[in-house]
């Protein structure tokens, strides 16, 4: 049942975000460390996701290889400019393959 | 859920107001159709966490932002607390605030029709609109690509919730790769833009790994929000100020 709760509360404030953003006065955006720290946020966040995705169980850190090899071949589709659906099709394939080979 | 630029139509020669239009139109069919069917991997992703299909597909419906969803499913996969994660991914969602402010001047919805609006306002509709020439292309191509968007990327949650249900162990399909992947996809264009973003990535990173062993779940993601501080730290600073168009380049 939590799980539910939250589901909605995640929901309500991601959209209570959205609406926020529209009713304010423009002026907020004038500070540029304002601008500047709200840019970064994202990178800090979005990779402290990856990190945690990708190494921790819980709170134990472990290393999987299919599952880093994977993240490896997506790090390799990105870079060969292979298109978003592609970069995931790839990651997943290594990691299938290589947990089917045995490893 | 983000796109890159290349996927957006170049400034077209067209020269003619329904010309303008029409390239619209198609940048945000384009979009919306490509990045919503990263749906299919959000609904795998989700129940391979251990949310019900029910619970990933109202979590699309309501939330409809990637990166907030994936954040919540990825904390509760993790055994994660379940108040850390929402508030992880609440945040996570605060980059839409900003760009809801940006896109409410070029828009100029007023009154209730901004209750509408807003859920429509993510990476990829505010990357189309303000790729846009001109204010009435603008919307065009915000709206387009919001409602096409939306019905992809609810539909194709269902089908990915509901096919991985039926596909027994996920990690075999290799499908736990797949939130860090698409993060790691969405992040890209970031991580390439600049060496400050490259540090701040690198803090969070560190941070986040450090404080796993010592920390519930879903609060080491939040804690590594203070990497942004990086880019405070002083001889570095203003180096990539060309940060003005981030739109489209983080989930």
């Amino acid at each position: 049942m939590s799980v539910w709760i939250a589901v909605i509360a995640t929901g309500l404030g991601c959209y209570a975000l959205k609406l926020g953003g529209l009713v304010t006065p423009q002026r907020v955006l004038e500070d540029p460390r304002v601008r500047r720290f709200t840019d970064l946020v994202p990178v800090a966040l979005l990779t402290a996701l990856i990190a945690v995705q990708a190494l921790a169980h819980g709170r134990t850190l472990e290393w999987d290889w299919p599952r880093m090899a994977g993240l490896a071949a997506a790090v390799a589709a990105l870079l060969l400019r292979a298109p978003f659906l592609v970069v995931l099709a790839v990651a997943a394939a290594v990691a299938a393959g290589l947990r089917l080979a045995g490893l | 859920m983000s796109t890159t630029d290349s996927e957006l139509s170049a400034p077209s020669a067209l020269s003619t107001a329904s010309g303008r239009r029409s390239a619209a139109v198609r940048d945000g069919l384009g979009v919306g159709l490509a990045v919503g069917v990263s749906g299919l991997a959000f609904g795998a992703a989700a129940v391979t966490a251990g949310l019900s299909v029910a619970q990933a597909c109202v979590l699309s419906l309501l939330t409809f932002t990637g990166a907030s969803q994936f954040a919540l499913a990825g904390v509760i996969g993790g055994g994660g607390g379940l108040i850390a994660g929402t508030l992880g991914a609440v945040l996570l969602g605060g980059r839409n605030a900003l760009y809801a402010l940006r896109l409410a001047d070029l828009l100029d919805v007023r009154g209730w029709r901004r209750l509408v609006v807003a859920q429509g306002i993510i990476d990829e509709s505010t990357a189309v609109a303000t790729a846009q020439p001109d204010r009435a292309t603008a919307r065009t191509g915000f709206f387009v690509t919001a409602v096409s968007l939306y019905l992809t990327w609810n539909l194709t949650t269902l089908l990915g919730a509901a096919g991985a249900a039926k596909l027994g162990d996920p990690e075999t399909l290799g499908l736990d790769v797949l939130g860090p992947a698409v993060f790691l996809a969405l992040l890209w264009p970031r991580l390439t833009a600049g060496r400050t973003e490259l540090r701040v990535a690198a803090g969070a990173a560190v941070i986040a790994i450090l404080a796993t062993p010592l920390l519930p779940p879903g609060v080491p993601v939040m804690l590594a929000a203070l990497a942004a501080l990086i880019g405070f730290l002083p001889g570095r600073a203003g180096r990539t100020e060309h940060a003005d168009r981030t739109e489209g380049s983080a989930a």
